[in-house]
């Protein structure tokens, strides 16, 4: 066995191990060394696009991404944050940053508040029909927004809920993503404390209040930040569901940017553009930076 | 399985009204109807149509574009679940190893989580502009003239290239975590047993990985066929063409642009088909974890 003949061996020389030694240094340095590159890898290109938001467009359209720093940052920003532009003219990035925010908080919380009563439900009730809610709601897990999408455009335009930030939030919270997470997460609080709760008086309500939700304040913090993350990030759906500029959101207002580029009539705005891209990209980045344990705990722990 | 704890009639049918509520509008309706007109041919303004069976399948299996589409949707998927999958285990590897600057590399490789996909498909826009994008200008230097939009293989790999970048970090999330669960004990007595660091890890610390690798597979597999529209449709600038795209950008052509109400249906309930199959084989792991761990 190999051990043993780790044992049995002479001592190494010091010839040995100075060699060894320098073969793990050496490899360290490697590690360091594809950690580096990984690292510039993801900050690169948004590195590059952040410092080309400071150039004016003739830059860009001359010469593409600038390494460097220009005078014109404020003004970028101060204009695709407060230039009104579109069709109508009624939009700017404040009123997309607002309609993000909505989205953003009104996903998580509704998502949130909807599932933890759903899980709720089904691991803590005996009742009829249990396995039957189960498996109409997990069966939700099964397909994404993204293969239904003509149907549920349909269904949504039909209630009368195309530009409205009903249409907009509801139809993302139909999956059973949340639940299945809480589900978990219920599942592994342990069993003495309903005992307990019982024996005490709790009712259903109480326990619920009193109990579980405050045990499931890290879960609740780790799932808002990546619901949040997620909402903040549509595309697809609010790209379908608004078409009034009013409703617009920053991803949704993406698009925009990229037909402005094609604009041939004269330089496009393409700074402006990076400026408002680096805005969308903002919230959702810090977010993760700043909360990154919570973060890490409810994507790895629910393996969603 | 926790027993059930409270038995109350009217509870537990309150509790699950909103989200069985919500379900039943937005989940069970869309995608019924969905395969209800994969079997209809509407007409033109949407008044009307006439039941025709599996037609719209048997029009979709003999259309060319669509074959080469489903194709293109299989190399794209094969190619970024695999670059994202390797760079993201190579990266995770190093950052378990490292001591020096661990929390700090852990950041800077799992930021780009939060940036959308369409953002990330504008930051390719720029990198692969057209003449004097950066990765144009290298390709340039090789002697390629890079022409994304019009030629199609160059949008391929600009296609894929940005949506490898968007996912290597939940990948190296999920595999940097799963290695930190690897018992110190297990480490330890493979480092004894095996003075090979590379030997080491293949035979002990990959199997370890395997269930997270296998959750991350099908996960990959579904971001790249269905998270990549926001990636897809920046950098086409909404001008498909004849440009590649993959099968759920597709949907949305037809649908969308097309007005083939049928024909998209039909695509959708391939996808729903194709989907359903990856769930059942994940379901099946995750049933498996659970008995073993």
């Amino acid at each position: 066995m190999a051990v043993t003949d780790t044992f049995s061996t002479s001592p190494p020389s010091p010839a040995v191990t100075t060699k060894k030694r320098f073969r793990l240094k050496r490899e360290t340095v490697v590690d360091h060394a594809i950690l580096i590159l990984g690292a510039l890898f993801m900050l690169f290109p948004v590195v590059l696009t952040l410092m080309t938001s400071s150039y004016d467009n003739l830059a860009f359209a001359r010469s593409g991404l600038q390494f460097g720093w220009s005078d014109q940052f404020l003004e970028n920003y101060e204009r695709a944050m407060f230039e009104t532009s579109g069709f109508t003219g009624q939009i700017d990035g404040l009123s997309m940053l607002k309609n993000s925010l909505i989205l953003g908080f009104g996903f998580a919380i509704g998502k949130i508040a909807i599932s933890m009563l759903a899980a709720y439900a089904i691991v803590y009730f005996r009742f009829r029909f249990a396995t039957l809610s189960f498996w109409i709601i997990f069966t939700t897990l099964l397909l994404p927004l993204e293969v239904r999408i003509l149907p549920s455009y349909e269904v949504v335009q039909g209630l009368g809920m195309g530009n409205t930030y009903g249409g907009l939030i509801i139809p993302l919270i139909a999956s059973a993503t949340g639940t299945f997470f809480f589900r978990q997460f219920f599942r592994s609080v342990p069993e003495e404390l309903v005992e307990a709760a019982r024996i005490d008086g709790a009712g259903p309500v109480k326990f619920f209040i009193d109990i579980l939700v405050p045990l499931s304040k890290t879960m609740i913090a780790a799932l808002f930040i990546i619901m949040f993350v997620y909402g903040w990030n549509q595309y697809l759906w609010p790209t379908l569901i608004t078409t009034d500029e009013g409703m617009f959101t920053l991803v949704r207002g993406i698009k925009n940017i990229i037909q402005s580029f094609t604009d041939s009539s004269s330089v496009p705005e393409f700074t402006v553009g990076f400026a408002l891209t680096m805005i969308t990209m903002l919230p959702p980045v810090l977010i993760v930076i700043f909360f990154q344990s919570w973060f890490v705990k409810g994507l790895t722990e629910s393996d969603k | 399985m926790k027993r059930a704890s409270f038995s109350n009639l009217w509870m537990p049918v309150l509790l699950l009204l909103p989200q069985v509520s919500i379900i039943f509008v937005f989940f069970y309706w869309p995608a019924f109807e969905a395969l209800k007109s994969s079997f209809y041919l509407q007409d033109p303004f949407g008044f009307s149509g006439t039941f025709v069976g599996l037609d719209n399948y048997f029009t979709l299996f003999q259309n060319a574009e669509y074959l080469r589409i489903s194709l293109f949707t299989l190399v794209f998927t094969v190619c970024v679940t695999f670059f994202s999958l390797a760079l993201g285990l190579l990266f995770a590897v190093k950052a378990d190893k490292v001591i020096r600057g661990a929390s700090t590399y852990k950041t800077l490789l799992m930021w780009v989580y939060a940036v959308a996909p369409p953002v990330a498909g504008i930051l390719g826009v720029s990198l692969f502009y057209q003449g004097h994008g950066l990765i144009t200008q290298l390709f340039a230097f090789f002697g390629h003239e890079f022409v994304i939009g019009v030629n199609y293989y160059d949008t391929g790999f600009a296609l894929i290239a940005v949506s490898i970048w968007k996912q290597v970090p939940i990948n190296f999330i999920f595999f940097l975590s799963g290695l930190q669960s690897v018992p110190r004990s297990i480490r330890e007595a493979a480092m004894i047993d095996n003075r090979s660091s590379s030997r080491r890890f293949w035979t002990i610390t990959f199997p370890l990985l395997a269930p997270t690798a296998f959750f991350l597979l099908i996960t990959n597999i579904t971001y790249a066929m269905f998270d990549t529209f926001g990636v897809i449709d920046v950098m086409l600038r909404s001008e498909p063409g004849n440009n590649p795209m993959t099968l759920t950008y597709k949907v949305y052509v037809d649908g969308f642009r097309g007005g083939d109400l049928g024909g998209s249906s039909a695509q959708s309930v391939i996808l729903m088909i194709l989907v359903l199959a990856l769930t059942i084989f994940q379901f099946r792991l995750i049933e498996r974890r659970i008995h073993y761990t």
